[in-house]
């Protein structure tokens, strides 16, 4: 019984929900086996053989694998499943994408994003944008699960030294190219991981208007999120996007912008730890999760709320 | 080319969900059903590809009970020529739906299956990746954008980081983001000519497909509640809040 976990990487580092998706697998089972699929991945391989509860790390490491195409990555990872009771990753687009396929390929029903570890066969998950959870039991002989990252503590990333090994790279498949990626850089802290967050919804009624938000984002060192309606109008990109079909955050703090909070976008957030809404319609549902509402309006509140963040001695980074 | 086009009856998105008290599930009686909104997306894009002149035929199927047939019309109203119903009752997996989407291709031999990428109900994210893995076809996820070529598609990805391109061989599984285009609505006329066009019938034994759940679900509970929150009545009081009781800045 032992889980292989499959890091999601750019070839030079992991990225950082890995470390939360091996917290859940070592709560599955202790030996925790790390598949690295990469090209020119040594660094990504070395620096998980050093997180604690990694015991083994099989590098494979191929030019197949340069760029993330689900299937050269799921031949290769059938390859090494049949000696694991359970397969797992995180449920991003990555784990998405990869997940379903591996699954289809060795026949088992596989359990998505779940947020809690029961047993070795039994975990929660949410359903219909999490106004449910529903308890479930995996009968399969092997278990793919992909596991909702921010539901999960992050693993230490210092102090393991497991075995590396290579591995034989599965087989190429001519199916699919990739072309570009279109990465949005910024120096912000990552939407999935950052304390704070502030987003912004329907009511900015512009892109240029979130200069706000950025200004708000600034000074709090916070994330920037927008529900569906602010990226469907151009406002802001789709990597922001938080709710049910975007990005899950918890964040400490949550301020919602002129957001209405549909429950598909409540759904990416009420898990938050405190939770700030600004809005001027005052029967608007985001109210009904916040512990805080204000009920003004936005383009007001907003430089008012910055003016006072700057009286203030200290701020929380 | 020739496209075929998976949709699924849902509960509608704007119903709040209720769960059961027996704690075996939601509360379904009564409660407004619709398409799964990307599933929209998946069909109006074949019918966009088709009156681009480069698909001749797009054909709607759904897996599920017999009122899953009312999703299948609703797929006939906005331009898909015609429907297939395979017929399933209670719980049925992504994994049971992708062989039996399978059967259903390689009886209707499509050169691009579409469909949602993602059921808004169970959360899943898996029945198209499970097709393309079956069928050993390339998988497009996520759909943003989707370029027809001679032989092959370009598509444009929604992934965390942002936006990626890939090309995929035809034939091909794409799944559609709800960001892929803005699905039409039913003309009165287009109705009543979707009464008109076929539906083929058929059950998932006639394909010969196990669909027996491998996942038990033990039960289904409500989410915790949050606790009531507070309205303050100024920015000053909201940043004095923040500080000094919730010590979160």
């Amino acid at each position: 019984m032992s889980v292989l976990l499959i890091a999601e990487h750019n070839n030079k580092e992991f990225k950082p929900f890995t470390l939360n998706a091996i917290s859940a697998a070592s709560q599955i089972n202790e030996d925790v086996h790390v598949l690295v699929l990469g090209s020119n991945s040594d660094s990504v391989a070395k620096s998980i053989s050093e997180v604690p509860n990694v015991k083994k790390v099989i590098h494979v490491n191929n030019n197949l694998y340069e760029n993330y195409l689900a299937e050269n990555y799921s031949s290769a990872v059938i390859k090494f499943a049949e000696s694991y009771s359970h397969i797992v990753c995180s449920a991003n687009t990555f784990g998405k994408n990869l997940m379903p396929r591996v699954a289809a390929l060795l026949d088992v029903s596989q359990v998505s994003d779940i947020t809690k570890v029961i047993a070795e066969d039994t975990f929660l998950r949410p359903i219909y944008a999490g106004n449910a959870f529903a308890t479930v039991k995996s009968t399969d002989k092997i278990k793919c699960v992909t596991i909702r990252p921010t539901s999960f503590d992050p693993a230490p990333t210092s102090g393991g030294s497991a075995e590396v090994i290579n591995g034989d790279p599965g087989d190429a498949s001519e199916l699919s190219k990739f072309i570009k990626k279109e990465e949005i850089k910024s120096d912000r802290p990552e939407l999935g991981t950052a304390r704070v967050v502030v987003s912004g919804g329907r009511g900015m009624q512009s892109g240029e208007n979130f200069k706000l938000i950025t200004a708000v984002a600034d000074k709090l060192n916070a994330a920037i999120g927008a529900s569906r309606a602010a990226v469907d109008a151009g406002y802001i990109t789709n990597d922001h996007q938080v709710g049910q079909t975007g990005k899950v955050v918890v964040p400490d703090l949550y301020i919602a912008v002129g957001i209405s909070g549909a429950i598909q976008h409540l759904a990416g957030m009420k898990e938050s730890k405190v939770i700030v809404a600004i809005n001027k319609d005052g029967e608007a549902p985001i109210f009904s999760v916040a512990d805080y509402g204000l009920e003004a309006d936005l383009f007001e509140a907003l430089p008012k709320f910055l003016e006072e963040l700057n009286k203030l001695n200290t701020i929380q980074k | 080319m020739k496209i075929l086009v998976a949709v699924k009856r849902v509960i509608d998105y704007n119903v709040q969900i209720r769960v059961k008290e027996d704690g075996t599930g939601v509360v379904t009686d009564n409660v407004k059903m619709s398409t799964n909104p990307p599933d929209d997306n998946a069909i109006e894009e074949a019918v966009k590809i088709k009156e681009a002149g480069k698909a001749t035929e797009v054909v709607a199927v759904s897996v599920g009970e017999e009122k899953a047939q009312e999703t299948v019309r609703k797929a006939l109203a906005v331009g898909a020529d015609r429907g297939i119903l395979v017929k399933v009752d209670g719980v049925i997996e992504p994994l049971a739906v992708s062989k039996i989407l399978q059967k259903v291709v390689e009886k209707e031999k499509p050169d691009l299956v579409f469909m949602g990428k993602q059921a808004i109900d169970d959360d899943c994210n898996q029945t198209g990746q499970m097709l393309a893995a079956l069928l050993n076809w390339p998988q497009a996820t996520f759909a943003s954008k989707i370029e027809v070529k001679d032989k092959s598609l370009e598509v444009t990805r929604e992934i965390d980081e942002g936006l990626e391109t890939i090309e995929v061989n035809v034939p091909a599984i794409v799944t559609c983001d709800l960001r892929l285009n803005e699905p039409r609505y039913a003309s009165l006329p287009n109705i009543m000519k979707a009464k008109k066009k076929p539906i083929e019938q058929i059950t998932a034994s006639d394909l010969g497909v196990d669909t027996k759940p491998r996942i038990e679900q033990i039960k289904v509970e409500e989410p915790p509640k949050r606790k009531a929150g507070i309205k303050v009545a100024s920015v000053e009081e909201l940043v004095q809040k923040l500080k000094n009781e919730a010590k979160v800045i």
